[in-house]
């Protein structure tokens, strides 16, 4: 068994990023699969606070990459999985600290122990959002239906096919279904025709996420949470299990479907 | 740490080659890009080579040693590209680039050909935000132009699609070029010197032509077929 690589990327800040990268390696691990995570953002590491491992923080990517601590040494279980662990990202140094090849040799050193090698980009398109698509096998593009965060997101697609990544995959986080429904707020469909690229997941707006991560508990973990079933899903899908979308509508199928009928005209 | 791989790893770019190194010892490097380049001598040959040698402070004598060995090899250096300015300036001295143009994708611009005279750039692909299309004649697109992407044309531009980023047709002054689009939703139209600023999204979209009228001023019209002629 080799590991998956996959990168979690937006262009734009603030959309998720790493709430969705804490979300889904924890989702992952949940089914039993053996996940890595890496914090790629070198100077803004944030994904230890996310999965409440910060103080447990000793050595970090760049002790690996700069050879003064042993891979294993820098991975961080985490405190309710066995099968999950974080690599933090330096804190007290910069992107340059790291090249895309760097972050290909620690993720080809983490095939062999992993099914999953989860990979927090930073935002933006310079080198640290390069140093963390270069080992992917798969990308994941986070964005929110704003016009601002899809923007962004066509922009990283399209480097993302110029460097011949393959088709990334869409999630669209925090959508709203009650602004949808008032067409306050781009619609998932606005979102993918614009884009063009498959879905694998909508995350539904959910307080909840904002609490977990302040708890350092990912949400993925709850088993009632709404936002929890989203990540869940994506994470069954990106194990190739086929899952129906989840119905986000507030109202009735049936109703909803007058409703589009009424908004064609 | 174990690997498998070489600690050079050697990629083919648009140039020819690159080979990256890391921060490890200069000379271990050295040693592991020859014994890739032994390894595999009918390949390498011939090859034009870029070094990407990172933080690593060179002499010159070094490249020298390094750029021999390879010619006896048939290889070419022709590029060190370096994060030192110590190593650059080595470079610099043996008349080696210190830059290579990384692929671009962002823009793509065509130069023009003269024997192509009169014919239009044909472009099918979605053109994603970020992406720049300048070409001195018309454009011919088969997608769309997303928010945040231009078309840049000396000529009229053709948008089988949904145009929803920039375009600027007769960006030399040609006023009677023309913008025509399947959905015409661009955030910035522009003919020449008249601009246009955000056309509203349709929400049923007829296919469109935009010129610029006899009153000299920028106007989109929906397309009739047999009626809408343009004026030459």
């Amino acid at each position: 068994m080799t590991a998956q690589v996959i990168t979690i990327t937006s262009g734009k800040g603030g959309v998720g990023k790493t709430t969705a990268t804490a979300n889904l390696s924890t989702a992952l691990a949940l089914d039993g699969a053996r996940v890595v995570c890496i914090d790629g953002d070198i100077g803004l590491r944030n994904l230890d606070v996310i999965m409440g491992l910060e103080n447990r923080v000793v050595y970090d990517i760049v002790d690996v990459i700069e050879g003064r601590c042993k891979l294993k040494q820098a991975m961080i279980r985490d405190k309710h999985l066995q099968n999950l662990y974080l690599i933090p990202a330096a804190q007290t140094r910069d992107k340059n600290a790291v090249s895309a090849a760097d972050m290909i040799r620690v993720c080809d050193d983490l095939r062999a122990e992993a099914d999953f090698v989860i990979i927090d980009s930073p935002a933006g398109i310079e080198r640290g959002f390069r140093n963390a698509i270069a080992p992917a096998d798969r990308v994941l593009v986070v964005t929110n239906p704003e016009v601002s965060a899809v923007r962004d997101a066509d922009r990283v697609v399209g480097i993302l096919e110029a460097e011949e990544k393959g088709a990334p995959a869409l999630i669209i986080n925090r959508l709203n279904p009650a602004l949808v429904k008032n067409s306050d707020m781009l619609s998932a469909e606005d979102v993918l025709d614009l884009l063009g690229i498959r879905l694998i997941g909508i995350v539904p707006e959910d307080e909840a996420v904002i609490i977990g991560s302040n708890r350092g508990a990912p949400i993925a973990s709850e088993s009632k949470s709404r936002a929890g079933q989203a990540f869940r899903n994506i994470a069954k899908r990106l194990r190739g299990e086929d899952v129906p979308f989840m119905d986000l509508t507030p109202q009735s199928g049936l109703w909803n479907a007058i409703q589009r009928l009424a908004r064609r005209k | 740490m174990e690997t498998t791989t070489s600690i050079v790893q050697i990629k083919g770019i648009r140039d020819g080659l690159l080979a990256s190194f890391s921060d490890a010892a200069w000379e271990e490097q050295r040693a592991a890009l020859k014994e890739q380049i032994t390894e595999r001598a009918a390949f390498f040959q011939g090859a034009r080579l870029a070094l990407d040698v990172g933080t690593q402070i060179l002499k010159v004598n070094d490249l020298v040693d390094l750029r021999d060995w390879l010619s006896e090899r048939s290889l070419v250096l022709w590029a060190v590209v370096s994060e030192s300015p110590t190593t650059e300036k080595s470079a610099q001295l043996l008349g080696l680039a210190t830059r290579i143009s990384k692929p671009r994708p962002e823009e793509i611009r065509y130069e023009h050909d003269p024997a192509q005279d009169g014919a239009a750039l044909f472009v099918s692909k979605t053109l994603r935000s970020g992406t720049r299309i300048e070409y001195p004649g018309a454009v011919v697109l088969v997608g769309d132009l997303n928010p945040g992407a231009e078309i840049i044309a000396e000529g009229s531009v053709v948008v089988w699609g949904r145009a929803r980023g920039v375009i600027h047709a007769g960006a030399k002054g040609d006023r009677s070029a023309f913008v025509c689009a399947l959905d015409l939703s661009a955030s910035q139209l522009r003919i020449a010197d008249q601009t246009s600023a955000t056309l509203k999204a349709h929400k049923d979209p007829k296919p469109e032509i935009a010129s610029i009228n006899s009153d000299g001023k920028l106007q989109a019209e929906v397309w009739q077929p047999g009626e809408t002629t343009i004026r030459k």
